[in-house]
């Protein structure tokens, strides 16, 4: 079994997808994922799959989960880098991905995790208000 | 019994995870040789991953045959799952999206049959269970 290594920058946790997936290790690092969120208190996660080649039933419902689990945790997941070839598929499969959060890489997907994204839009809300006043 | 070489085919033993993303790499390998479209390689290797984890968890193991078809001129991809398990005793129900008997999403019968072009199976309760997918280059 592969272990699929998780980083931390800042409050957001990092995980990059390289290795060919098999079942037991995608349990595992649903496991590691809800682990390390609460140890660290972080509140982002990003999981980075633009390395897989194929996201399957049993892929997609971990991508579900950790999302979900996060979510009670406090944290927000967003899934980055997904193949377009990997896109149509999971569609035709059936897999809808409910509830999970989706950027084309990981600098979008920091972007959306980033604290400040929420204090840019009050910056863009405050020039309408400006300007309207 | 179709018999294969090392070039066009394998067979191999489904018995744990390692075993599944085995098959997976086969069917990825001869996806390529036959010229499969990208997209298309992608959809026989995951409906592929969907089958043989079936095979593992619900039959109690088994094995997969894969191997370059001819179809007329077009070259393809045909991948066999066989186990000796308990066999589907309610082929409708189990290929509804969404239907599991229990532990799965219950999409990887349905999803897989709309990700391939054929897609053939054949169960009987007690005796085991055979599911045959394919797809051919464009
Ligand atoms: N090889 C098999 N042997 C016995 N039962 C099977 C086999 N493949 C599928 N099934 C049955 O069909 C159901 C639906 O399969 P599937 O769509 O892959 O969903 P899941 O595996 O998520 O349950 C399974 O829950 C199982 O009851
Ligand atoms: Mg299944």
């Amino acid at each position: 079994m592969n272990e699929v290594p998780i980083l931390k920058i800042g409050s957001t946790l990092l995980v990059s997808i390289q290795v060919e997936l098999q079942d037991d290790t995608v349990l595992q690092l649903q496991e590691d994922l809800a682990a390390r969120i609460t140890r660290t208190g972080a509140r982002g996660v990003i999981i980075d799959i633009s390395g897989l080649e194929i996201v399957d039933s049993f892929i997609g419902r971990m991508l579900a989960s950790v999302a979900a689990v996060s979510r009670v945790l406090d944290a927000r997941t967003v899934v980055v880098g997904m193949r377009p070839a990997v896109a149509i598929t999971m569609v035709e499969l059936g897999l809808g991905l409910h509830g999970v959060q989706t950027a084309l890489d990981v600098d979008r997907g920091l972007a959306l995790l980033s604290p400040d994204s929420g204090a840019a839009e009050d910056v863009l809300l405050a020039a309408v208000e400006r300007d309207a006043g | 019994m179709t018999t294969t070489s090392p070039t066009t085919g394998t067979r191999q033993p489904v018995r744990d995870d390692s075993d599944v993303v085995r098959v997976r790499q086969a069917v990825r390998r001869l996806a390529q040789q036959a010229r499969l479209s990208l997209v298309d390689q992608t959809k026989l290797v995951t409906a592929a991953s969907e089958l043989a984890r079936n095979t593992l968890v619900h039959g109690g193991g088994g094995e997969a045959e894969v191997e370059l078809v001819t179809s007329g001129l077009r070259t393809g991809v045909r991948a066999v799952f066989s186990d000796q398990g308990p066999g589907i005793a309610d082929l409708d129900l189990a290929l509804t999206d969404g239907w599991t008997s229990g532990g799965g999403l219950g999409l990887g019968l349905s999803g897989s049959r709309r990700l391939v072009e054929h897609f053939a199976i054949d169960t009987t309760p007690g005796v085991g269970t055979r599911v045959e997918i394919a797809a051919w280059a464009r």
